[in-house]
Order: C-alpha cells, then structure tokens, then sequence
C-alpha cells in the first residue's frame, strides 16, 4: 500500500472510531432513558402522586416522598440561592486584586465537584449528632452546600458578562456602588442567573447520598421538618434494592419522574441561557 | 449663603449614608465569600475530628489493613480504599478514550448544524443522578454483562497466564467491573465537556497550516491538537477522575460489597463511599462509626488533591490563552 493510502486509511479508521464513540455516549443515554419509560411508565398512576409509600404487598405511592423531595429542595434553594449569589458577587465585582477572590474560586471549584456522600457525613457530625436525631432540617442544609457553588459560579460569570458601560453610566450618575450592583448589574444578569438557581436545583433534586445520614427515610407522611422526612432519592435506593416486586416497580416510577424533572429543568435552563445572550 | 450651607451639609449626610450603606453591602458579600472557604475547611476539621478514635486506635495501619469486623470491633480501610481506586481506573481506560473520541467528533468532523444538539445530549449523561445510573446498572446493566460480555472475557483474556487472573471466577454480573463501566458513562460528559472546549483554543491558523502542508485530519489531531492542549486534557481527565472517585449510589448499586480485596475484576468488592451508603446509618458503637467517617475522610483527601491538581492544570491553561 502507497504511503498516501496507508494514511488515507489511518485518517478513515480515525475518524470512524470518534463517529462510534459519539455514537456509544448517544446510545447509552438512549437505552437509560429507554428503560426507564419501558418500566417507569406502567408505574405511573394516580395512586403513585395520592398515596404514601406502602408496606410490602400493599397498594401505595410516592407521594410523601414527592413532598418531602419538594421541600427540602425548596428550602435548599432558598438557603443556598442568596449566599451563593452574594459571594459571586463578591467575586465578580469586589474581589479584583485580592487575595480573597482567587483562593474563594479556587475553593468553590473543588466544592462543585466534592463528593456528595462527604458532604452528608459532615452534616451528620455538625447537626445530627448535636441535635441527637436525623430531620428534614439536616437534610436540607447539606443539599443546600451542595446548591452554594454552581450558585457562586454561575452568578460571576452572568456578573461579569454586564457590559462596563452599563456600570460606568450608572456610577457617572453619582449611583453608590450597591445600587448599581442591585439595581443595573442584577438586572442585567437576571437570566443568567435564574439559570444557575435552576441548575443547581437540577442537581439536587436528584441527590441521594448526602440525604441518606442526615433526613434518612420515613414511612409515613411526615410535615415536620425537625424530624426524619421521606424523599424520592432515598426511597427510590430503599424500593429498588429491596426484593419485592411492587416496590421495585414504585422505585421505577419514582427513578421515572425524578430524570424527566430534571432533563426538563436542563433543558429550560439552558433555552433560558441562550435566549439571554449568553452561549454554553 | 446660608441655603448653600444647608445643602451641602445635607448632601455630605447623604454621602455618608450612602458610604455606610455601600460598606455594609460590600462587608456581606465579603463575609459569604468567605463562608465558601471555611466551609470546606469545616468538612476538613469536622470528618478530621470525627476519625480521631479509630486513628488513635488504628494507626497508620487502617490504609492497608484488610479486616473488617464490626463485631470484634477491628476495622481496615484498605478494601474500601482498594475498590475506590480500582473502579476509578477502570472507568478511565474505558471513558478517557471515549471521551477524547467524542471531543474529536464534535471539533473536527460534526457537521456545525449538529455540533450543538449532539454536544447537549452528551453533556445531559452529566445530568441524570447517580441514582439512575445505579437502578439502570443494577436491572440492565448487570444482567446484559453477566451474560454477554463477562462469560466471553472469562473464556478468551482468562485464560492468558498471570494476566487472566484479572478475569477469572464466575460472572456475577455484579463486581468490580461493572462498577467500573457505569463509572465510565457518568464521568465521559465531564471529560469530553473540558476536552472540548479546550480543542477550541487551539488557533486556528495553526490548524490550516497543518491541513494546508496537506495533513489529514487524524494527522491534525495527533500532531497539532493533542499536543497544544495536552495540559488541558490532563486537567480534564483529572476533573472526572475526582468526580469517579467519590461517585457513590451508583456504585452502591452494582458492585456487590463485600469486604475483601480479590484479584479477579469480575468479583465483587466495595469502594469508600458504597461502604459508607450500606454501613453509616447502621453503623452502632463509636469505633464503628469513626471507623466509617475516617474512610470518608480519606475519601476527601484523595479528591481533594486530585480536584486541586485538575484545577491548578486548568488554570495554568487560562492563563496562558490570556497572554
């Protein structure tokens, strides 16, 4: 063989490698889903968002997990969403030429990709321990870590895509400097920043492990965010390891909801990121 | 006169309110910027803490001690520790290559139309739970690898000397292995995301040189791309190994957790954070329980260092695309 065809073939082999690459990631996302709308949707009736988790053998749903989920997702959110965006700002526009800022983003960096189960053991020993028993509380501060970082990270970087201009004429008007970040950059970056609240959310929605040492399980319907709360996470681990049909098939139905949630809350974000100006 | 004195005192009121103001707003966001950095110095202290009586009662020797006793109360990290850093290499061989190939596809031979929807759906595998991953593995997976893939390893790589060892035993379906493949498929949007963006730092008059000397594509690739982003791909790699490493429900799933180091990779074994998932809640007695949270310690150090090493790689990078 010619050293051209020789190369010609080597490109060839090359490029059909990467093609079944891309091709393998795509199929595996497609069998996942696949699989959880070939079990999950039989799952899905009107018991699963009525009823709560049954004993084995009964008739049952998800709903107190799906409360529990919701709430304790709520409440992260709404715990880790104004710390995480005030020190992004901090960042974004306080921190040039500190020290602070770079370490702070170094720091929040190895956060993002810290494992999740660490963070559940670190909530035992400061909250549960203390407190002398696992709640619905303890839960929702360790999602509430894990809500501070992808928060901090998306807020600098929407604050720092605001235009200078648009902060000079505001300071030009003899604006202090905190009513220009509240008043001009914020509403500039608004979008942006939803779609770091959403992500984030997506993210917990979905966590297991640091719910399993701090709101643990509960059988019953539970309100009381002081004591043990089911969550759909846990539940789904518990039914799906179990050995009893119609609890695996409930934990199918749970995996089902939780994935569509979150693909939806994704995809949403990033329609909202795009529309906002902002590309990735 | 008078009036002049009157508004300029007022306006230097309002001056300094608005200083306070502007000070106080500042100091908050300061103070929540450094709540991020003490909180990971807290987890630190806290898991640091939490491990002291089982580091007092076992040593040094708790990294490769292999017992694992709760009723006798002898306790050895180094199972765990092993079965952690075995899936965690498994899943790079096998989502590294993969990973690049995706980023290859996407920079140099998709067509732009497509470039986006297939780079969206590969990063949404980052976006489905660990939770999935492990009902999926444990229902499809397994079953498919126990009675496809697993049966042929054992019967063709078994039998080479001293290396099938790596494959001997029964197919489990559950084990080391498949651990390692669902590993593989959580951390491949991670490394293709950072893969490919830095592909597209590459400059493109360096790339048209090479394809105008006559190069052919896979030949850019070699020998222009890899080698300008080698230090990023690093950092890529780096970031998913960080993020294989302290994967947890997932692996809890599939790999069977059992407490001892086998040579085979279709057996089961157990990793840190699979032993903590099956073990914390119902872990009585304090060694036990400091036991489990040392592990979880030793987790964090290990993905730690890793993380930062990704992130000090990563940064160079930048700030070489600054100058």
């Amino acid at each position: 063989m010619s050293r051209y065809n020789r190369r010609r073939a080597t490109n060839v082999i090359v490029l059909t490698l990467s093609l079944a690459a891309t091709g393998l990631g795509l199929l595996v996302l497609f069998l996942i889903l696949g699989s959880l709308l070939a079990n999950g949707v039989p799952a899905l009736r009107i018991d699963l968002f009525t009823q709560a988790t049954p004993a084995p053998g009964n008739q049952g749903g998800l709903a107190n997990a799906i409360y529990g989920s919701v709430v304790m997702t709520a409440v992260a959110t709404l715990i880790g969403t104004p710390i995480g965006i005030l020190s992004g700002t901090y960042l974004a526009e306080y921190g040039r030429g500190t020290a602070l800022a770079p370490a702070v983003r170094f720091i929040n960096d190895i956060l993002l990709s810290a494992p999740s189960i660490v963070i559940g053991l670190f909530i035992y020993q400061v909250m549960v321990v203390r407190m002398g028993h696992f709640s619905a509380w303890a839960g929702s501060i360790a999602l509430a870590i894990l809500v501070i970082p992808v928060v901090v990270r998306t807020s600098e970087d929407m604050l720092n895509l605001v235009p200078a201009g648009l902060r000079e004429a505001a300071f030009a008007l003899g604006t202090p400097q905190w009513k220009v970040v509240v008043m001009v950059t914020y509403r500039a970056a608004i979008q942006g920043m939803m779609t770091g609240v959403m992500l984030a959310v997506a993210r917990i929605a979905g966590e297991t492990a640091p719910l399993l040492f701090t709101a643990l399980n509960n059988q019953f319907a539970s309100t009381d965010m002081d004591a043990p709360m089911a969550n759909l996470p846990v539940v789904i681990f518990q039914f799906a390891m179990s050995p009893y049909a119609d609890w695996q098939r409930l934990a199918w139905g749970g995996a089902l909801l939780i994935t569509f949630t979150i693909l939806v809350l994704n995809i949403f974000a990033r329609m909202l990121a795009s529309w906002s100006g902002a590309t990735k | 006169m008078v009036e002049a004195v009157a508004v300029s005192t007022t306006n230097s009121r309002r001056g300094e309110r608005q200083r306070l103001e502007d000070a106080i707003f500042r100091g908050a966001t300061r103070f929540f910027a450094i709540v991020v950095l003490l909180l990971l110095a807290a987890i630190m202290v806290s898991l640091f803490i939490g491990a002291m009586p089982a580091f007092h009662a076992f040593g040094f020797a708790f990294l490769w001690d292999q017992s694992w006793n709760p009723v006798k109360d002898l306790f050895g990290g180094a199972p765990a520790i092993y079965g952690t850093l075995i899936t965690s290499v498994i899943a790079m061989l096998i989502g590294v290559p993969v990973a690049l190939g995706v980023a290859i596809f996407l920079t140099e031979l998709c067509p732009p139309l497509l470039r986006r929807p297939i780079g969206v759906l590969i990063e949404l595998l980052a976006a489905i739970p660990s939770i999935i991953y492990g009902i999926w593995g444990l229902f499809i997976l397994a079953p498919f690898l126990q009675e496809t893939v697993q049966p042929f390893l054992h019967d063709t790589l078994g039998n080479i000397p001293l290396f099938g060892v790596l494959f001997s035993g029964p197919p489990l379906g559950l084990g080391v292995l498949t651990a390692g493949f669902i590993l593989a498929v959580m951390v491949l949007p991670f490394i293709a995301a950072v893969t490919r963006d830095v592909f597209l730092t590459v400059p493109a008059i360096l790339r048209e040189s090479a394809y105008g000397v006559g190069c052919t594509t896979s030949e850019v690739v070699r020998d222009i791309v890899l080698p300008y982003t080698r230090v990023g791909i690093v950092g890529g790699v780096m970031l998913g190994l960080g993020r294989a490493l302290g994967e947890t429900m997932a692996v809890t799933f599939v790999i069977g957790n059992a407490h001892k180091i086998s040579l085979s990779l279709l057996a089961p074994g157990t990793t840190i954070s699979a032993t903590l998932a099956n073990e914390f809640t119902e872990a009585v007695g304090g060694l036990y329980t400091s036991a489990l949270i040392e592990l979880g310690f030793i987790l964090f150090v290990i993905t730690f260092l890793v993380l930062a090493a990704a992130k000090l790689l990563l940064l160079r990078l930048d700030q070489r695309a600054a100058k």
